[in-house]
């Protein structure tokens, strides 16, 4: 019949496997490496499919500069008078404007105090008005959101959405309602106005009822601006969990940016040079990387990353004021805004057109899944090469044990195998791995009060030195839990790394689907360590490719590229320190919005990883 | 025996004990893939209150259980907990020790002794059991009305193998086809050869057939009594034999039917529904001389094709893998089909994820994952049918087969 179900062939094929399996793994990692760096030059040029928003023409006609500013700084001297954000000027400002104007107060205690911000107990207020849509009832809404962060920072922005606000007012084809949303203490605001807009506690976040709502949010925009004049804009995509905005919404972005002259960026990069260079490939490609690194980490890129996890389109801008002479008044970005909205008002449905699932290499080149998919799957090849080798192998052996050799089979009268029962040896290493990967993720937050009274520490530096702690100490075990069983010989290892190797192989696997850039770079790390792992013979290289690849480390050099694509090298005392700093982060991301990278690395990568350093010390 | 035996329970019932207490509970049940419109809680706590209410249970949409289960958990409300997690437990560890008397002669009795624990583990530490019974699906009854009809055609007893299949197809409908291999088992148990021209054959055949249907008559006009009306039947065996619901599930009826005309549905609704029960025929002549094989197989079949399936089903079925493990040096691609259905458990809820939560995925990718596990279970059911196959060859002809000219030769499936 088949290919598979002829033993002579499938025969065949396992020796093929068998003899060449480390040439194809080899073969087959370098491929998928090859293949992400040939992205840049696979992408095709983005297109607006909506059509709702790309036939019809508006035309801007608000001139915001001037009674931007005005407002600018008419708020800054109200928010410098009571040093924090101006509730009730906000309010009675709005009001003047004809919105309907609620506040909603906030209060939160984070687990452990952020030292990156300053801040352990948060109490807060967000002011939002709403302009209800002339001709329609209030079932959609669209929203622009200023978070408003302590120091002088985001006036303008202040300025801009209100100055839009008035002006909006005065039009009458909305169809929408339009939201203006100022909050305070910048994510947390965002996250408990979402909250209690949707009527839902996801956080421990505590507020009040939530005083008034428009329609479902179709998409948001937040507004980043701290300068009276701006040189480029630059475009923030990569939300919580590395979720994406519909890509329709960027390229919407775009062709308004191109239509008004603006220079825009993204990930504070310019757009490379058209047509196939070497400097516009290296462009490409430093943009991608940061993209990837930016999505892998699972944080924010700004404060439209909490709107996506709540199916809302969202995007962040940021004002620009660098060096460059051509510079642009705010009157620019309010025409951008501007015409933004009416297109979004035109939409008739959900934006669901375009894609989800992509990486950026510029701002107007896209890679669909399509198109990076195979990188990932090339490199989960080689666990299923290496998987299906062992098994194998496994399978040989134990036919071999005094019984006739393969092909050959078994009669009645031949006494049966041993029972199947030998694998209680596997019992203690995963176990140990899954607690020692459950202590990682529990302890440090639940055990601060513990470390803070016995060491001299602070709160923030005993949950960080914890995770190192538990971290390190969970490499030590191998050596403690072999004395305390026999181990299963060639076999047992053989075993357990198969395991290991499945375990692997759907971590990644789900995360390709999740957050492609952090199954690709845990990909790329562990891939190498895991296929060539084995106990006996010289175990120095494959212990310090091991200690090199842990998921911890890679963390690390993680953060010393990202810097290095920045084109702002760190050495590696300021590395260590943003190092420790995204530790810190990322414990309390996890806390306050619910991100998946740290359970995602305790739970699943570290244990996995930690079969593969046992297997690699199995007696 | 009796000591892990023991064991086993404890673990299952401190798992399950746990699972219910912790907040998994919740999202276990919300799951497309345990609970299925037959037989969520959910539903059936809906039917209660509006029982209580003295209304008919039926006159809405969303209950489809039949009024026998309304009314035992009239009775058993305050208990339901216990219910779930004891009663199906207990009676399937009984059944699984009589198990083994299917299991060929040539294993060892060492071998054999051990098989009703593996079962027992099988069933009970599966995290498909675990799941259903988490999520309090009804399905767990199903299941044990279904264990407790396998007991009773291995004990020979036709009386009480024939009530309970009856109750089984009440339940469920599709265990109808579970008839086949009673009989086939039945007969074989009292030596009587299958022969078309035999008195004692088509006697038999009378016998167990009247009784079947006697048990199935009693169970439906008792049903009609509780409730006064004939509401159930449409409610309950409509729903299953059109398949008005088409909620996502593990199954392969909903996308298909909520992608097609409507004009079409009937005809293919017809083509599914058939489908299911078709293969009664073609394995009663192959395995006539197999009952107990055929049963599995044919519990298999039900679970894939039926049209509200839930990972309780698939459960039920894979609790016989162990009575079969001799079997286990035929099979050959084992180690991919199960790395296949541990994958797609897995990403049954990130594609769900992916698509009704972040909304960047749709229901193709859903129904993809769907018909690769499907794909995986029906290869997984032929790869054991195969070795089933190979291995009765091998016990005819002996072990080292050789050809004409004197080589090695090789069983090829053709």
């Amino acid at each position: 019949m088949g290919l598979l179900s002829d033993p002579q062939c499938r025969r065949a094929l396992g020796r093929l496997l068998l003899r060449l399996n480390t040439p194809l793994c080899v073969l087959s990692y370098l491929s998928g490496l090859a293949w992400f760096l040939l992205l840049p030059l696979l992408a095709p040029r983005t297109y607006l499919s909506e059509n709702a928003m790309g036939s019809t023409m508006v035309g801007e006609g608000s001139d915001l500069g001037p009674r931007a500013l005005a407002l600018a700084r008419d708020f800054g001297e109200h928010r410098r008078r009571e040093g924090g954000i101006p509730v009730s000027w906000l309010s009675h400002t709005m009001f003047q404007l004809g919105l309907e104007v609620h506040s909603q107060p906030f209060a939160r205690t984070l687990p452990f105090p952020d030292e990156a911000h300053e801040r352990y107990l948060v109490r807060g207020t967000n002011v939002f008005g709403v302009l209800r849509a002339p001709r329609a009832a209030s079932t959609e809404a669209l929203l622009l959101l200023v978070p408003c962060c302590e120091g002088g920072k985001n006036e303008q922005a202040v300025g801009l959405l209100l100055a839009l606000a008035g002006y909006c007012r005065g039009q009458i084809y909305w169809a929408k309602d339009l939201i203006f949303l100022v909050t305070e203490h910048d994510l947390l605001g965002t996250q408990a106005w979402l909250e209690g807009y949707h009527g839902v506690n996801l956080t421990a976040m505590q507020s009040g009822p939530f005083p008034g709502r428009a329609g479902a949010i179709q998409a948001a925009l937040a507004l980043e601006l701290s300068s009276d004049v701006l040189t480029s804009v630059d475009v923030a995509v990569e939300g919580l969990d590395g979720q994406l905005p519909n890509l329709d919404l960027l390229n919407l972005f775009q062709s308004f940016c191109h239509k008004n002259g603006l220079l825009c960026t993204l990930q504070g990069k310019l757009p490379p040079p058209e047509g196939p260079s070497g400097p516009g490939y290296a462009q490409s490609l430093r943009t991608l990387g940061l993209m990837v690194l930016g999505q892998a980490g699972g944080a924010p890129g700004g404060p439209h990353g909490l709107f996506l996890r709540f199916r809302i389109e969202a995007l962040t801008l940021r004002g620009i004021n660098s060096f460059r002479q051509h510079k642009f008044d705010l009157g620019a970005l309010g025409r951008t805004l501007e015409g933004m909205f009416r297109k979004l008002n035109n939409l008739l449905e959900r934006l669901h057109q375009s894609y989800f699932l992509y990486l950026l290499p510029s701002l107007a080149r896209f890679v669909s899944i399509g198109s990076y998919a195979p990188a990932l799957g090339l490199l989960l090849l080689v666990l299923a090469l290496r998987a299906l080798e062992l098994w194998m192998r496994l399978s040989r052996s134990e036919e071999g044990e005094g019984e006739p050799p393969v092909g050959e089979v078994r009669g009645p009268s031949d006494p049966v195998p041993p029972a199947r029962g030998g694998l209680l040896y596997l019992v203690p290493p995963i176990l140990i791995s899954v607690g020692a990967g459950a202590a990682l993720y529990l302890l440090p937050v639940r055990g601060q009060a513990v470390a803070t009274q016995h060491f001299p520490v602070g709160e923030a530096e005993a949950v960080v030195l914890a995770l190192i702690g538990i971290y390190v100490a969970g490499m030590a075990l191998p050596h403690s839990t072999h004395r305390a069983l026999s181990g299963g010989g060639q076999r047992g290892w053989m075993t357990l790394k198969l395991l290991a190797l499945l375990a692997l192989a759907l971590l990644l696997t789900c995360l390709a689907l999740l957050n492609f850039s952090l199954g690709f770079l845990l990909g790329v790390t562990l891939v190498p360590p895991a296929a060539a792992v084995r106990p006996g013979g010289n175990r120095l290289p494959l212990a310090l490719l091991l200690v090199l690849t842990t998921p911890g480390l890679s963390l690390f050099m993680a953060v010393l590229l990202e810097r290095e694509l920045l084109e702002a090298p760190a050495g590696l005392g300021e590395a260590w320190q943003r190092f420790l700093g995204a530790l810190g982060q990322g414990l309390l991301q996890e806390h306050l919005h619910g991100a998946h990278l740290s359970p995602l690395l305790c739970l699943g990568a570290y244990p996995c990883w930690l079969l593969l350093w046992n297997v690699l010390f199995w007696k | 025996m009796a000591a892990p035996l023991v064991l086993v329970v404890l673990a299952a019932v401190t798992v399950r004990a746990a699972l219910y207490r912790s907040s998994l509970a919740v999202f276990i049940a919300e799951r497309v893939e345990v609970a299925s419109p037959l037989n969520a809680w959910k539903r059936v706590v809906e039917g209660l209150a509006l029982l209580d209410l003295g209304v008919s249970p039926y006159s809405g949409a969303i209950f489809h259980e039949t009024p026998l289960i309304i009314y035992l958990f009239h009775f058993l409300i305050e208990y339901a907990e216990l219910v779930f997690m004891f009663k199906k437990q207990k009676l399937l560890i009984e059944l699984d020790k009589y198990a083994p008397d299917v299991a060929e002669l040539i294993q060892t009795p060492m071998e054999m002794h051990y098989i009703p624990l593996k079962v027992a583990l099988f069933y009970l530490l599966n995290p498909y059991t675990v799941m259903s019974c988490v999520a309090k699906s009804t399905c767990a009854i199903n299941n044990s009305v279904i264990a407790f009809f396998i007991l009773a055609t291995i004990k020979g007893s036709a009386f009480l193998s024939a009530v309970f299949l009856a109750l089984a197809t009440y339940q469920s409908l599709y265990p109808l086809t579970l008839f086949a291999p009673a009989l086939l088992y039945l007969l074989q148990r009292q030596f009587i050869p299958i022969k078309l021209k035999s008195k004692s054959f088509w006697l038999y055949t009378m016998q167990y057939t009247s009784l079947y249907l006697c048990s199935l008559v009693v169970i439906i006009c008792l049903s009609f009594f509780l409730l006064n009306s004939w509401d159930f039947i449409p409610s309950v065996y409509g729903f299953i034999l059109s398949v008005p619901d088409l909620t996502p599930n593990i199954g392969l009826f909903w996308y298909f039917f909520a992608e097609m005309f409507e004009h079409f549905s009937l005809f293919f609704v017809c083509v599914f529904q058939i489908n299911v029960f078709f293969y009664t025929i073609p394995l009663a002549i192959k395995l006539k001389e197999h009952p107990m094989f055929f049963m599995f197989v044919q519990l298999a079949i039900i679970s894939i094709f039926k049209s509200y399936p839930t990972v309780g089903d698939i459960a039920l079925y894979m609790a016989f893998l162990p009575v079969w493990s001799h079997l286990y040096r035929f099979l050959r691609n084992i180690f991919i089909l199960s790395c296949v259905l541990i994958f797609c458990s897995f990403l049954f809820p990130v594609l769900w994820h992916l698509w009704i939560y972040a909304g960047s995925a749709n229901s193709n990718f859903y129904y993809a994952i769907t018909l690769t596990f499907n794909i995986g279970q029906i290869l997984l059911i032929s790869d054991y049918f195969y070795a089933f196959l190979r291995r009765e060859y091998y016990l005819t002809h002996g072990l080292h087969l050789t050809r004409q000219d004197g080589t090695e030769a090789m069983l090829v499936l053709k």
